[in-house]
């Protein structure tokens, strides 16, 4: 089974706290940790396993400027045996529209049975894989949490309200999201990284791809992002400050007036 | 004029919460905007919808087919499709079947797409104003969104005011056969329900809640001294479940439990909306984190920025003393 993986470099959530630019129009991005998106290796944990049980190979994909390449070079030290970057001034300012129209544009040069992506990213849409699917006329399902491999068809899990998952069959080729807790992502180290720092990886930019530069990026965006701002939310928490045990003294006496003994 | 159509999701013969509210979204995209409701399935269950819907909606579209029985986001976007007009402006909630319909159907539309969005700022010419959050709700920001050949919109559910339903009086108008071919290359099967665990957190009135503070599978033993001092049971998020360090059944969450307990101890939790929709009956929230930022602390209660590997056994001994 030939397997594509979306994959997009991310903001670390875990890693970072996030703060304005002084013009207040941005992050304040000169210190951010970036890493792959956390969704991103589960579906390459789960494109590696079903290679593993019935042959294949997986390439690993992003829309992204140089800097890019080191999350392909990490889902490669994971397992993933090739690598493409979609790079282009062109392409800056896309919305999840162009970067679906991008990616479009590379899939059909392959011949993908099965194309994956993680089921949201930072900006938290959830929407690329789904844009894909329409795009390629392709049948696809959100939040995967279970793959079961078959011949020309696969059955699906998807993660729906309440912890219930509603089975699906599914077509081949396909477009699936895939949602954390699908897999345990395995552990990449230095040494795996090292393994494949030399390996080449193509870039493309518009004229590789065909596609008219008007049609993507910031030009053909329809939706575009104004600003960041930390939003009023009203009083907000009490924060108890002092030491540890004054803290922990307020803390009981507000437990004990609202039901926690 | 605007015209906005608003999909009503429905389990079981009961609408969600999100069909009281898209009158309030569709509001502040356009005070003067029609508003229809659309509603799918398939037979006793759709018309009784349908008709609850009228209190709400002066129009309330009906596409019985059954194909559509089960709201398979495949199916259900073929029959939008041939029913919406081209520049028509579309909610939906951000929901597990809202995420699987709304981006392919704003490509088959034509459509500009924005997801889980929780405001709007109104229209401008062609340009309408929206906010959103992102970084798991560690910032927000506003986008515009080009409407000139329509959009299609996932709105977070419990973001709009729910309004009054009641006295719209409104019609049903039967669509069913304007659905067009609804085969599909997706099939559902069976629903399989979650397992239920060893403990009910739905049924203890105190949580001590974790997330991906307590860092370590090890370190899940303090949390569960704590609950035992406070005779409360450990629940948790997200992460912790798919580390495959607690059991399913303990996750609060959209995709999780539904939880209404009195006291809620937001342990080492960053509080993204998935997370908070499953906390209700509006708790007494005990939110510790060392992250300053958390989103947590909008919502607590009571917040504390300490690391929660050192606050909770001393929590734990404190209590223990008392």
């Amino acid at each position: 089974m030939e397997i594509l993986v979306c994959v997009k470099r991310v903001p670390d959530t875990a890693e970072n706290e996030f703060e304005l630019n002084s013009a207040g129009n941005d992050l304040d991005r000169d210190d951010l940790v970036y890493s792959v998106n956390e969704w991103d290796n589960y579906a390459i944990e789960e494109a590696i396993q079903i290679v593993d049980k019935v042959g294949g190979s997986v390439t690993v994909i992003t829309v992204g400027d140089d800097e890019s390449e080191e999350v392909l070079r990490r889902e490669m030290a994971m397992g993933a045996n090739n690598g493409i970057l979609l790079s282009d001034d062109a392409f800056e300012g896309s919305d999840g529209l162009g970067i679906a129209a991008i990616l479009k544009a590379e899939t059909q040069k392959g011949n993908y049975d099965l194309i994956l992506s993680g089921a949201q990213a930072d900006e938290g849409a959830g929407q690329v894989g789904g844009m894909l699917a329409a795009m390629l006329d392709m049948p696809y399902a959100s939040l995967v949490n279970k793959i079961e491999v078959g011949d020309g068809k696969i059955i699906v899990g998807r993660e729906i309200e309440g912890g219930n998952q509603e089975m699906n069959e599914i077509d081949l080729p396909c477009v699936l999201s895939i949602q954390t807790g699908i897999n345990e992502p395995r552990y990449v180290g230095i040494r795996g990284i090292r393994k494949v720092a030399k390996v080449d990886i193509p870039v493309k930019g518009t004229s590789d791809l065909g596609i008219d530069a008007d049609s993507v990026g910031e030009a053909g965006a329809k939706t575009k992002r104004v600003d960041y701002f930390v939003p009023d939310m009203g009083d907000g928490a009490e924060m108890l400050e002092g030491s540890t045990d004054e803290i922990i003294e307020k803390l009981i006496e507000k437990l004990k007036a609202n039901g926690g003994f | 004029m605007t015209q906005i159509f608003a999909y009503i999701p429905f389990i079981n013969g009961v609408a969600a919460d999100v069909a009281l509210e898209y009158p309030s979204a569709a509001k502040k995209i356009d005070e003067g905007a029609s508003l229809t409701a659309v509603v799918t399935g398939s037979g006793a269950d759709l018309d009784k919808i349908a008709d609850e819907m009228t209190s709400i909606y002066s129009e309330v579209i009906k596409i019985d087919h059954a194909d559509l029985a089960y709201p398979n986001g495949e199916v259900v976007r073929k029959a939008l499709v041939s029913i919406l007009p081209a520049d028509a402006i579309f909610l939906t909630a951000h929901d597990t079947f809202g995420m699987d319909l709304a981006p392919g159907l704003c490509v088959k539309m034509d459509s500009a797409y924005a997801a889980d969005v929780v405001d709007f700022e109104g229209i401008d010419g062609t340009t309408l104003k929206a906010v959103r959050q992102e970084l798991g709700g560690a910032v927000s920001t506003h986008m515009t969104i080009d409407i000139s050949s329509g959009a299609v919109m996932t709105v977070r559910p419990g973001a709009f005011t729910p309004v009054e339903g009641g006295s719209a009086n409104g019609s049903v108008v039967d669509k069913s056969g304007d659905a067009g071919d609804l085969s599909a290359k997706r099939k559902f099967l069976e629903i399989v329900v979650a397992e239920v665990g060893d403990v009910d957190i739905t049924k203890s009135d105190v949580l001590v809640s974790i997330g991906r503070g307590i860092e370590d599978e090890d370190n899940i033993e303090i949390a569960q001294e704590l609950a035992e001092a406070m005779k409360a049971v450990v629940s948790c998020s997200r992460p912790i479940v798919d580390a495959k360090w607690l059991e399913k059944s303990r996750q609060v969450g959209t995709s999780g439990q539904t939880v209404k307990p009195k006291v809620y101890m937001a342990m080492g939790i960053s509080g993204s909306f998935q997370h908070m929709g499953g906390v209700k009956g509006n708790p007494f929230i005990v939110a510790v984190n060392k992250n300053p930022k958390a989103p947590i602390f909008q919502v607590a209660d009571v917040g504390i920025v300490e690391d929660i590997l050192d606050f909770i056994p001393e929590l734990t001994e404190t209590i223990n003393d008392l």
